[in-house]
């Protein structure tokens, strides 16, 4: 099916077959284009504009402008519409690729200068923002731990809950706990930290920690893992369900021997893209792990660090030094999540050749 | 053939019957044998058969005995004499069904103590509250007595966010339409891939490229919006100067939902049902007249719900507002001049000092930030629903 999707279409857009007999040549359009260039390009000499994007902007409005005028005169209206959108659509995303690729671009360039071996093995430990040196270790420790910790709790009860959602949920009960997993999927991720400071800290006199921070990052795991095993298990066949069941297998056995493993690469790959959602989460470890400038490795008692942590309070120092240290941990943490995006894809696409 | 046993939707004629069939023949002796068992059990796992059953004949919905149902089954009938091994099997199978139900249960439970602790938090720090909380716009929980309230955090909240919206979703569709409709086959997928990646990226990295490299960049746009379109309530400064202001904080919340409405669109957009764009270009529509006649239709529902959901997350968002805006609690509809805090960022950035009650405050803000965005997203939800019930199967 999807084979076929642009086939038919590309032909009818660059080779139409046109009625009127009349299209828009190509020169012209070059030559438009030229001239909104140009016109831009004056109206920067008279008028006192500088920005790079805004001429960008510029250019592609008076190109728009000039070349639907041109359409009308030559094509028609509704030729002269259909032009006008696909330069719209062509120019929006233009538009929408500079910052994303700006924030890519910028996060490797800057991070690239600080990171080293020294910055990955060293902590902050009695280095001030003033100070140059320091590292990353024990933040990235903590991200390791905390991560861990919340996968430890989030995986296996986020894939009771979608086992319980597919093979066994009927009737109104299954339909709440499924409305209320989309509820828990738009929960800010401040409110997880709120609650698990609330709850955990506040209410029951813990201090603040690593596993404090996991707890809130599991909440936040939960229905990524929750729906993505859920698409999963619904993948596999009924057949193998009917064959396992036909041998006189147990419910049970069915699934944990014969649903599961099928399951399996898929239920990984969307446990890795929640993993890597939480990796970067702030808010809520601010208000549970609170940040720590030495190596604490339990993560059960005492304060610790995490990578968004640690960019979070070096980018609000105001000297370079700081500053340098958060692009640097940017670098390394969106390293991190790229890594685990592509071990995920890779085990997604080997499920699928099986 | 993802037909799921009990949904009302998928009950086809096929897949329901010939897969309820062999479930209940397991179920109808655990259920006999947990009766023996334990006398609290058989209640749910007889509720459970019975909402089975009727999936397959509707007419009997209302049918009160559990036992009575299956026995117009013949094949458990004929499995049911097999000696022995049920007893262990239908314990371990019972067993299994309530781990997996309390997993189920417990998550319900989580978001039940979630809204109770909030409340319970918020209402200790409201209590002490000396000013009304919806209409004060200060924030001082920390002075005696104290007195705070949300109006310039909501509002900061929801100005930012719309904002962001009306940035992102045109842009979003117009990358959608781009992927799906207009780029080469090949150069699609890829596309698609780095749209996804960029959607994982997270929003502390956004909050620090807005902070470094767009704040410095970006007084020159908003001078030059205040300059030509001043006349715009808006993007009227006043006596003040432009800075780090909620339109920044707009501009990198776009930046940052873009990519989530954007792969959320390019998905429905990419489910728009091959003959109908053909249908269209054959009767002689140009490529904007097919996808306004057949995509764009189709599409609608999802691109709202999509929108709702980037919404949400804009508001939600905390780190990258907290680094972009300067802290500041009044209402000021002047977005290019620095003021403005939204609920999030406040209470990244008033956490540090807070006393109890100054904890119980950011608590209850958190509390209508989380009505809030429950209610955006359960609108979000609603219309995909909706879109379910009509579309039907239209592939």
């Amino acid at each position: 099916m999807s084979t076929a999707t642009t086939t038919p279409t590309a032909p009818v857009g660059h080779n139409p077959p046109n009625l009127r007999g009349q299209t828009l040549a190509r020169p012209v359009l070059g030559a438009i284009a030229v001239g909104a260039v140009v016109l831009t390009g004056l109206l920067y000499l008279v008028t006192s504009i500088h920005s790079r994007l805004q001429f960008v902007l510029i250019v592609l409005l008076l190109f728009s402008v000039g070349q639907t005028v041109a359409s009308v005169v030559v094509e028609g209206s509704r030729r002269a519409k259909d032009r006008l959108v696909t330069t719209l659509v062509f120019g929006s995303f233009l538009l929408a690729l500079i910052p994303l690729v700006a924030v890519l671009v910028s996060v490797i360039t800057r991070g690239a200068e600080r990171l080293d071996g020294d910055f990955l093995t060293h902590s902050m430990r009695s280095i001030g923002a003033r100070d140059a040196g320091g590292g990353i270790y024990h933040a990235i420790i903590g991200t390791l731990e905390q991560v861990g910790l919340a996968s430890l709790i989030a995986v296996p009860f986020g894939l009771l809950v979608s086992i319980y959602l597919v093979e066994y949920g009927r009737g109104r009960v299954s339909r709440t706990i499924s409305f209320f997993v989309d509820v828990l999927t738009g929960l800010p991720s401040i409110i997880a930290g709120l609650f698990v400071l609330g709850f955990w800290i506040l209410a029951l006199g813990q201090n603040f920690s690593g596993f404090a921070g996991a707890l809130a990052l599991a909440i936040l795991m939960i229905p990524v893992v929750v729906r993505s095993s859920e698409e999963m298990l619904k993948l596999v066949p009924d057949e193998l369900r009917e064959a396992s069941y036909a041998l006189g297998i147990a419910r049970w056995r069915t699934i944990l021997k014969v649903v599961l493993p099928t399951a399996l690469p898929g239920i990984v790959t969307g446990v890795m893209l929640a993993v890597a959602r939480v990796a970067g989460e702030t808010a809520p470890l601010l208000l549970t792990v609170f940040g720590e400038n030495s190596i604490n490795f339990n993560p059960f008692s005492g304060e610790q660090s995490a990578l968004p942590l640690y960019i979070y309070s070096q980018a609000g120092q105001p000297q370079q030094f700081a500053i340098d240290r958060a692009w640097a941990a940017a670098l390394t943490l969106i390293i991190i999540i790229m890594l685990i995006n592509a071990i995920a894809r890779l085990i997604a696409r080997q499920a699928k050749i099986k | 053939m993802t037909t799921e046993p009990g949904s009302p939707a998928d009950a086809g004629p096929r897949g329901t019957g010939s897969q309820a069939t062999p479930a209940d023949a397991k179920a109808t002796p655990a259920d006999a044998e947990a009766t023996a068992v334990n006398a609290t059990e058989p209640a749910g796992d007889a509720k459970a058969t019975v909402t089975t059953v009727p999936a397959a004949e509707p007419t009997t919905v209302p049918a009160a005995e559990p036992t009575a149902e299956p026995a117009g089954d013949l094949p458990p009938r004929e499995i049911a004499p097999v000696p022995e091994a049920k007893p262990k099997v239908g314990l371990a199978d019972t067993v299994f069904k309530n781990l997996t139900r309390t997993a189920g249960v417990g998550l319900l439970v989580l978001i039940a103590l979630i809204a109770l602790f909030l409340v319970l938090r918020a209402s200790d720090a409201l209590g002490e509250n000396t000013a009304n909380f919806f209409t004060t716009e200060d924030w001082r929980p920390n002075a005696s007595p104290p007195y705070f309230g949300v109006a310039a955090l909501l509002f900061g909240t929801l100005i930012s966010a719309v904002i962001a919206l009306l940035i992102a979703v045109p842009v979003a569709v117009g990358i959608a339409l781009f992927i799906t409709i207009y780029a080469p086959r090949r150069l699609a997928a890829g596309l698609g891939y780095i749209v996804d990646l960029l959607a994982a990226v997270p929003s502390v990295i956004y909050g620090l490229w807005g902070l470094l490299v767009l704040a410095p960049h970006f007084n020159g746009t908003q001078s030059w919006l205040n300059d030509y379109f001043g006349w715009i309530p808006l993007f009227d400064t006043g006596d003040n100067t432009v800075g780090r202001s909620i339109f920044l904080a707009s501009v990198v919340l776009a930046i940052m939902i873009l990519p989530i409405v954007a792969a959320i669109s390019r998905e429905v957009f990419s489910q728009v049902p091959i003959t109908h764009r053909e249908a269209a270009l054959a009767l002689g529509a140009t490529r904007w007249e097919m996808i306004r006649t057949a995509v764009i239709p189709y599409g609608k529902p999802g691109v709202i719900s999509a929108s709702m959901l980037g919404l949400g997350r804009a508001m939600g968002e905390t780190i990258a507002v907290a680094l972009v805006l300067p802290a500041s609690f009044n209402i000021s509809w002047q977005i290019l001049t620095p003021t403005g805090n939204t609920i999030a960022a406040n209470v990244a950035n008033g956490f540090g000092e807070a006393n109890d009650i100054g904890r119980g405050a950011l608590i209850a803000s958190g509390l209508v930030l989380f009505v809030v965005t429950m209610v955006v997203n359960m609108i979000a939800r609603a219309v995909i629903a909706r879109r379910r019930e009509f579309s039907g199967r239209a592939a």
